[in-house]
């Protein structure tokens, strides 16, 4: 199954969730997700799952928590002001520990913004995402590739937390076209086994298999810290390039952080000692990758976004310290950063070569 | 001989009278003692009455009362 | 002697029934206990809770549940049930979770016909919030947010569930009942029964309507709320089977 085919970004992350054992989709209808329904429409009837349109993003997620109750493999997508609308449901997902994977192809905001691509949703995703302080391993892939391959961990995790699981996209990561590699399909055998595998699910057994978490609401939010806390030392995922000896560094997830990589290429061409960090996973936040840069080389950190103000620069600031300084390169609202303006803001932080 | 007997749980009682009034035998009232949760629980107090017709069952919220029959 | 009636195992003899002193929610409770193991469903039976005083239920009832957020009750029913359709599915929600912040579930749950059942109690009130107006509460009827009496120029008319969900074409059992006296608690219990065959028989979206009360909140004994049922809360909501198909 090494093959490589070409497929558009939406229709991938379908494919992969299908083949990740996914048998239950919910979802609205946003730009610039729709090809994720539609393609499940299409597909979920030929593998014996449930697709089903929900009347709004609120009734969708909440279709979702109950497809994860029923111990389906269960997947909503939609696009930053939809997310905004399912938060309720996603919010009780945590209360419940429902194991759902839920992705967001983000685009411009606040409120309706624009149907382009962005990432101004960092912190929702990372930090609030609903009410109650909890959170969820977010995924940020930059590639077509990576966007297939972390769909299908998407449902591993959720199931290994018994947690919803969050696909932090944007509408490029969606609707452009790459050629991908797509992951095994899992079997209906496999599916089975791993429905029966959820012993909590309410089936029938009067009242034993209730959905309730035990012990105080104190008690259980303690625990779910302490998972938190856990992930940080398991869950971590990053890419370095280039950073041994670099004197700036290029940091930041997703598309932009692909475009940043490009200019970390050119510039080095040119003598610049520059390197770069990518998050796999926005969270948990890859502060390692930060502790062990050499200090006395970097002259500063340069964040790429899609977002104004910067929101993932909040966080890299946070790990640094003031160690160095910390400048950012930002588009939001649809547009899109150029190599070009990424180039400028590092060499003026780089200073004299 | 009574044709009916009525078997109260006093304990999940809670007074709301809802069998008192719908008894046709005028056969349960409520009582002065208060069980465990401080209602004046409802008693057969003329059980020689009852002709077991369940409609004091069947209008109990809380499916307090067990009824026989002859 | 022969056994007329008892409690239905399905009602815990240990957990307690926190609802309030002659609330008919412990009415209409009882009567699904009933039918539930009279027809042998208890095996099969997840049901979906909503928010409100329905939470009273979630520890006497001993019956698989789970809850989901205010007025989603129709998502999730129909999403539980298409995921798992061996179970027997109904959802039990008051008139504000069901008829206000989930009139968009509930519509579209009906319209798609998806094969669960309803269970909607109309009390005309909030109750657990502390009586609040409702989208059922009556013209003239104090509440906490209508001190001066609901009106008509200010609030609109009460909603009537069961004959807005009548002129769709998928839902197949329609119908409104009421605890209130024991003629009616025996057609109400027929109406249960008729409605969870449906979903048995695989015909789709079943509703039952509950007139129920509120003696905290209507500031009534519950022996005047069973006389207000009569004299005026009937008059609004009259009692029936819409649909049988």
């Amino acid at each position: 199954m090494s093959e490589k085919i070409f497929m558009k970004g939406c229709e991938a992350v379908a494919e992969a969730a299908i083949r990740a054992g996914c048998r239950f989709y919910a979802g609205y209808p946003i730009t610039p997700q729709n090809e994720v329904p539609e393609y499940l429409s299409r597909m979920m009837p030929k593998v014996g799952g449930v697709f089903l349109q929900g009347e709004s993003e609120v009734a969708s997620a909440n279709m979702l928590y109950a497809g994860g109750v029923s111990g389906t493999r269960s997947m909503t997508t939609s696009s930053s002001c939809g997310i905004s609308l399912m938060s309720e449901a996603i919010s009780w997902m945590a209360l419940q520990h429902v194991p759902t994977v839920i992705g967001n192809f983000a685009r411009g905001g606040p409120g309706i913004g624009s149907i382009q691509p962005s990432q101004q949703d960092y912190v929702q995703a990372t930090k609030a995402s609903g009410n109650g302080g909890f959170q969820m391993i977010v995924l940020a892939p930059a590639t077509v590739q990576e966007a297939v391959d972390m769909t299908y961990e998407a449902f591993d995790l959720a199931d290994k937390y018994s947690f919803p699981t969050y696909i932090l996209l944007d509408g490029f990561i969606g609707t452009m076209m790459e050629p991908v590699v797509l992951p095994p399909a899992k079997t209906d055998e496999e599916i089975a086994a791993i429905k029966a595998s959820k012993k909590w699910v309410p089936n029938g057994s009067r009242g034993k298999n209730s959905l309730d978490q035990k012990g105080t609401l104190d008690y259980r939010n303690e625990k779910e810290a302490e998972m938190y806390e856990e992930w940080k030392k398991t869950e971590v995922k990053y890419e370095t390039y280039l950073t041994e000896d670099a004197e700036v560094i290029l940091t930041g997830y997703g598309i932009s952080a692909r475009i940043a990589k490009s200019v970390v290429n050119d510039m080095r061409k040119e003598g610049y000692k520059v390197g770069f960090i990518r998050p796999l996973r926005v969270n948990p936040f890859p502060e390692q990758a930060f502790e062990d840069l050499d200090y006395s080389k970097v002259r500063g950190i340069l964040c790429t976004e899609l977002s104004k103000p910067a929101l993932y620069a909040v966080d890299v600031k946070n790990v640094v310290r003031g160690r160095c300084p910390v400048e950012t390169a930002l588009r939001s609202g649809g547009e899109i950063i150029t190599a070009d303006e990424i180039y400028e803001a590092a060499v003026k932080l780089y200073g004299a070569k | 001989m009574a044709k009916g007997k009525v078997e109260i749980n006093i304990e999940t009682c809670k007074s709301c009278l809802f069998c008192v009034e719908t008894c046709p035998k005028k056969v349960l009232n409520y009582t002065e003692a208060v069980n465990k949760k401080g209602y004046q629980y409802v008693i057969p107090v003329n059980p020689d009455d009852c002709i077991g017709c369940a409609m004091c069952a069947t209008i109990c919220p809380e499916a307090a009362i067990t009824v026989y029959r002859a | 002697m022969e056994l007329v009636y008892k409690k239905p195992e399905i009602i815990s003899d240990t957990q307690p029934n926190n609802f309030c002193p002659g609330c008919m929610h412990s009415s209409t409770w009882k009567i699904i206990s009933e039918v539930v193991e009279e027809m042998g469903l208890a095996d099969k039976t997840v049901w979906v809770a909503g928010v409100g005083c329905v939470a009273n239920a979630h520890r006497y009832i001993q019956l698989d549940r789970f809850g989901i957020g205010h007025g989603r009750g129709c998502a999730g029913a129909s999403a539980f049930k298409r995921c798992n359709p061996e179970t027997f599915v109904f959802t039990y929600q008051g008139d504000g979770d069901l008829a206000a912040i989930g009139l968009a579930e509930t519509m579209s749950a009906a319209n798609r016909g998806d094969n669960f059942t309803v269970i909607f109690v109309n009390n005309g009130t909030y109750g657990m919030t502390g009586g609040q107006m409702a989208p059922t509460t009556l013209i003239g009827q104090k509440t906490t947010t209508t001190p001066y009496g609901r009106t008509a120029e200010e609030h609109g008319y009460p909603m009537h569930m069961c004959e807005i969900l009548n002129v769709l074409e998928a839902p197949s059992y329609i119908a409104r009942v009421t605890t209130a006296d024991v003629p009616n608690a025996k057609k109400a219990k027929q109406a249960v029964r008729d409605a969870f065959q449906h979903q048995l028989d695989g015909k789709g979206f079943s509703f039952v309507e509950f007139i129920s009360n509120c003696p905290t909140n209507w500031g009534m004994t519950p022996l005047e709320s069973l006389d207000h049922i009569h004299n005026t809360v009937l008059k609004e909501f009259p009692l029936g089977v819409f649909r049988n198909r």
